[in-house]
């Protein structure tokens, strides 16, 4: 090579910066009026920044559908991304064969509306067929991973949208944006590549896929006030309805034919709605008369339990049930 | 107090910031401080978290009454507590009436380089942390001095552990004297210090009345204020916008467009050129020039989701149409006409080596700036900067969390432009072409060319 240097190169100087602080608050500098973006509108165009990265680098994304409010609010921001054309990628379900009709009722509706293509793969064709086994506790939360990973490889999916929040799990907390999977799926914590600045990274070899998380850095009140704000219809479990439950754990559990009151337990009618709505087997209601969107706001801000903490018993079986979860290759 | 309510959104903005220091100076603890006393843990979050405390024996020591390990709200994962210190970045999220928080809790351990990077990349203020017992270290220095190369916009020091020399005022203006000193050295003026028990929870959220002496604001109250990068850009910065991709969906309508009354005719030609402002604004109107082609246009419509703009400003992601059909694809940038100089193929650049696997003279690499990804020849290590003097040494590798600078030559040209001016224009990756994985965090210098003095010889 042929580069001498002989003392510091003058890029290396500490260089006079721009005095940005003082003029930005300087009332009669030149230009237009200043909008003012709140919180929503960055996360927004967060978001859409990433989807549209996503789709740019990855010849076969999909976007995993549940018909739960995330993933609404996920195929809502595919939606404006790509406005005029369609959402340009299939949606997948993993489908727990436990499911609230009324969701499943919402996915198919959604998807047709949209004009997409819904792939679904079955925890209970897996059971059938003796590749899974039933939990003794009957939740089957944590048998996805399996038909998860089996509908990824068969589609040959490369990218795959999640709508994991950091702010769900301590686990979540540490997940990137871009997050690389490894033939198993596996998600390894401690051996993440760095994220810098908007950059994202998705390079990967054959056998790895990436899942990426475009509203990481919502929290559950930032999607509750966006719902609000863009108007974006939910099943409607997500508002105050009555329903049969009965008390176990704490949480209200519907009453369903996967979730049938002990003979201690009594069953009353009350008024709840659900904050997420995952399988039947596991997922709790909470008192609530939220029936429009603006209570459920309200009620969101003003609560004192996270949304897993009073919901979801499969976050209760340890302490890193989550982790674990996740570095088997779950969502 | 600031609690969590249902803040008046109109003015809420977003606030990035992440913490840096050295191993046990007690960063996660101030981060769980933080969201503690802001009302951001919920009750079930909190009796976990006391739970695991106690079962791990927390608490009791140096007289202390705390019964809650704080570090547990960011240290989630099973080999973080165990091991009681900080394996990866944790992100958390506060709010207070003011403003929302995204918090990033960085650990201290030896790769310090890397990670304070990363987390200073996207922030609009970080926190060092500084041991009272320790005083201003060699580390302080070379984590002011990432911080600086990097042009984070807001840069506080938190004197942590104050609890631990009584609250001494001695203690406490010695290291802001010292650490003035080292910031200065290191090009950064009026660093904001704070005397704080992350512990004990002084000055963190709330005024403290152990520290009489101290009369400044909380942490928290001065992280309410600090301008955001965007606020501190606005207006200063040109128009750039890096084409993610081409929007034309011809017959790929969207459902609802299709059924419209025309079956979609006003859509059938539609074009427009998706991204996201990476710096300053553009109007309907305006004249652009698309590098690295140099082909100009002017902005006829700027599109979001149905909804006509008259006006983007970073980092808003839109859609924009031009006057022109012009051949532009993803990795081109439009810029604002008459803002930008010559595209090339060479990068001068200083590299923040991330990898286990060393850089060496020769290496070919994925350079990604922007929306593109080209590849790159390392032609040139040209020094490693010496993070205690922040001088150039002579070097022809890089290795982990080392700084170095480098001269890159292209395959294609990029648009880029020096860091020290533009952040968001100036910054690219460095990515390994066999494995994929980022090496590198790049940051352009000038063209040597582009100096009075020229003292490359090429
Ligand atoms: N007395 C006292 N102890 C503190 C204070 N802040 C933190 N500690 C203790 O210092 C130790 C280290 O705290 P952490 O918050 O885990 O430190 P850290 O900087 O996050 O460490 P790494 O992330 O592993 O680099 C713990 O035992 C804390 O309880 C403080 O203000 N006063
Ligand atoms: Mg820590």
């Amino acid at each position: 090579m042929s580069t001498q240097i002989t003392e510091t190169p003058p890029a290396l100087d500490p260089q006079p910066l721009p005095d940005l602080a003082s003029s930005a608050g300087d009332p009669s500098r030149p230009g237009p009026h200043v909008e003012t973006l709140n919180s929503l509108d960055i996360l927004e165009s967060e978001a859409i920044h990433i989807i549209r990265e996503v789709v740019a680098e990855f010849e076969r994304p999909a976007l995993l559908f549940s018909g739960g409010k995330d993933s609404v609010l996920m195929l809502h921001l595919a939606t404006k991304a790509f406005w005029p054309g369609k959402v340009p990628f299939p949606v997948l379900h993993v489908d727990t064969g436990h499911n609230f009709p009324e969701v499943i009722e919402f996915r198919d509706r959604t998807v047709e509306k949209l004009g997409l293509r819904l792939e679904v793969g079955s925890v209970q064709d897996f059971i059938d067929s003796g590749e899974l086994t039933e939990r003794a506790d009957g939740t089957r939360n944590p048998l996805q991973t399996v038909p998860l990973l089996d509908a990824i490889a068969r589609n040959r999916f490369d990218a795959v949208f999640g709508g994991g929040r950091r702010d769900e799990d301590k686990a979540r907390a540490k997940e990137r944006i871009l997050s690389l999977r490894d033939e198993f799926g596996q998600w390894d914590p401690r051996n993440q590549r760095p994220e810098l600045w908007n950059l994202y990274n998705g390079r990967h070899t054959v056998g790895q896929h990436v899942r990426a998380f475009p509203i990481s850095n919502w929290t559950e009140l930032d999607v509750w006030r966006y719902i609000a704000r863009e108007n974006i219809e939910l099943p409607h479990l997500y508002y105050a309805h009555e329903r049969e439950v009965f008390e176990r754990d704490g949480m209200w559990r519907a009453v369903g034919e996967v979730s049938k009151p002990r003979p201690d337990e009594k069953v009353i009618i009350k008024q709840v709605r659900y904050r997420t709505v995952g399988d039947m087997s596991c997922t709790g209601a909470v008192a609530s008369d939220a029936t429009t969107v603006h209570d459920v706001v309200r009620e969101v801000a003003a609560s004192t339990l996270t949304e897993r903490g009073a919901t979801r018993a499969d976050d209760r079986i340890s302490e890193a049930a989550m982790e674990d979860r996740k570095k088997d290759g779950y969502f | 107090m600031s609690t969590i309510t249902e803040a008046p959104l109109a003015q809420s903005t977003l606030f990035r910031f992440a913490t840096a220091g050295s191993v046990d100076d007690g960063k996660s603890t101030l981060v769980g401080r933080l969201l503690h006393d802001s009302k951001a843990i919920l009750a079930d979050t909190l009796d976990a978290v006391t739970r695991t405390s106690a079962d791990r024996g927390f608490g009791g020591e140096n007289g202390s009454t705390q019964k809650i390990d704080l570090a547990l709200l960011t240290d989630g994962l099973r080999a973080e507590r165990e091991q009681g210190i900080t394996i990866d970045v944790a992100y958390r999220y506060f709010a207070t009436d003011r403003r929302s928080f995204i918090l990033a809790d960085c650990p201290g351990h030896v790769q310090y380089t890397k990670n304070t990077v990363t987390g200073a990349s996207t922030a609009d203020a970080v926190v060092v942390l500084i041991d009272a017992r320790k005083g201003v270290l060699e580390q302080t220095r070379r984590h002011l001095s990432v911080l600086r190369l990097l042009r984070v916009p807001n840069v506080l020091v938190a004197v942590n552990k104050i609890d631990l020399v009584d609250y001494s005022e001695d203690v406490f203006r010695t290291i802001e004297a010292d650490l003035q000193k080292v910031a200065a050295e290191v090009g950064l003026n009026d660093v904001v210090v704070v005397p704080v028990s992350a512990l004990e929870g002084d000055n963190v959220v709330d005024p403290s009345t152990h520290t009489p002496w101290y009369t400044g604001p909380s942490l928290l109250a001065i992280l309410e204020t600090l301008p955001t990068t965007d606020d501190l850009e606005r207006g200063l910065e040109p128009f750039r916008f890096p084409v993610q991709l081409v929007v034309r969906p011809q017959g790929a309508l969207a459902p609802e467009l299709k059924e419209a009354d025309d079956a979609g005719a006003s859509f059938r030609d539609y074009r427009a050129y998706a991204g996201q402002v990476a710096s300053g604004a553009v109007s309907v109107g305006e004249s652009i020039t698309v590098l690295p082609s140099g082909r100009t246009a002017t902005v006829v419509g700027i599109d979001f989701a149905g909804r006509s703009l008259e006006r983007a400003v970073a980092p808003q992601s839109v859609s924009l149409r031009l006057s022109e059909e012009i051949d532009i694809a993803r990795g081109d940038v439009i810029a604002a006409t008459g803002t930008f100089g010559e595209v090339g193929q060479d990068v001068y650049a200083e590299l923040c080596w991330l990898s286990a696997k060393p850089l060496r003279e020769g290496a070919k690499v994925l350079i990604k700036h922007g929306s593109k990804t080209v590849q790159g020849l390392v032609r040139a290590v040209s020094g490693k900067l010496n993070l205690d003097t922040f001088a150039l040494e002579p070097a022809s590798s890089l290795a982990l969390n080392d700084i170095g600078a480098a001269q890159i030559r292209l395959a294609s040209p990029l648009p880029v432009e020096s860091y020290a001016r533009h952040r968001r224009t100036g910054a690219f990756l460095v990515i390994d072409a066999q494995d994929g994985n980022t090496l590198a965090a790049g940051l352009v210098n000038d063209h040597p060319g582009d100096h009075e003095d020229e003292r490359y010889v090429i």
